[in-house]
């Protein structure tokens, strides 16, 4: 299984803070991320906006990182502190 | 008085004291001449409108981890001594402290290039998203591309 975490306006568009899921067929954040796609077309659209920013066990990641069980990983939209 | 029971990175929704911070980088520290701080603090308009309040969202975990890499790469880069970065969460109102960044070092330069480069890099990498509360709703902000920009010189 995989943990999934989403942030700020991601989570309010999907009305989700997390969710667990099965990762056999899962081999990227790239996969992942169509996975979620496909789950209806809010997350659809959610999920073609290309700005989007992902992270791994905390770190930061580009679509190809490679995922496993028991990996945390999160979706969010570019970020605005300081 | 140790280093371990002041660590270097805070996240918390409490406000912090610069006075005492700089007290904290300065206490039993005969080798740093340059002590140099940053302090954002919330503003009263945002890209014409008028701001009322501020809530600050993080990844916790993330947060830090995310910080920590910045400031090994700081200390790789310059010759600093002592850092100390806070930032708040939660529900922030105008003049509000929202970020310290705390940086010594033997002479000024080191100290002022480490501390700017901290502060941009934890704008386009630490994981917080702030949401403005305006008169006409609230907004969750957007990254500006100046950010990127300024962070990518380093």
């Amino acid at each position: 299984m995989i943990k999934v975490v989403f942030f700020a306006a991601l989570r309010e568009q999907l009305n989700c803070n997390q969710l667990s899921l099965n990762c056999e067929n899962l081999a990227t954040v790239a996969d992942l991320k169509k996975q979620l796609a496909s789950t209806d077309e809010k997350w659809q659209q959610v999920f073609s906006n290309n700005s989007l920013l992902s992270a791994v066990n905390h770190d930061m990641v580009n679509g190809e990182q490679a995922i496993k069980s028991g990996d945390e990983v999160a979706f969010f939209p570019p970020v605005t502190g300081g | 008085m140790t280093k371990d029971f002041h660590p270097e990175i805070s996240i918390q929704t409490a406000d912090f004291s610069l006075a005492d911070e700089v007290a904290l980088l300065e206490y039993d520290n005969a080798v740093d001449g340059a002590v140099v701080t940053f302090t954002g603090r919330v503003r009263n308009q945002n890209e014409s409108k008028n701001v009322t309040s501020l809530t600050l969202e993080h990844y916790p975990g993330m947060t830090e981890k995310s910080l920590g890499k910045i400031i090994s790469t700081a200390k790789e880069r310059w010759r600093i001594g002592r850092v100390k970065v806070i930032h708040r969460v939660g529900e922030l109102f105008i003049g509000d402290q929202i970020v310290f960044v705390g940086v010594t070092s033997k002479h000024r330069q080191d100290a002022f290039a480490a501390n700017e480069f901290i502060m941009d890099y934890l704008k386009v990498q630490a994981p917080f998203w702030k949401k403005e509360a305006c008169e006409d709703g609230n907004n969750w902000l957007d990254a500006k591309s100046s950010d990127e920009s300024k962070a990518a010189k380093w």
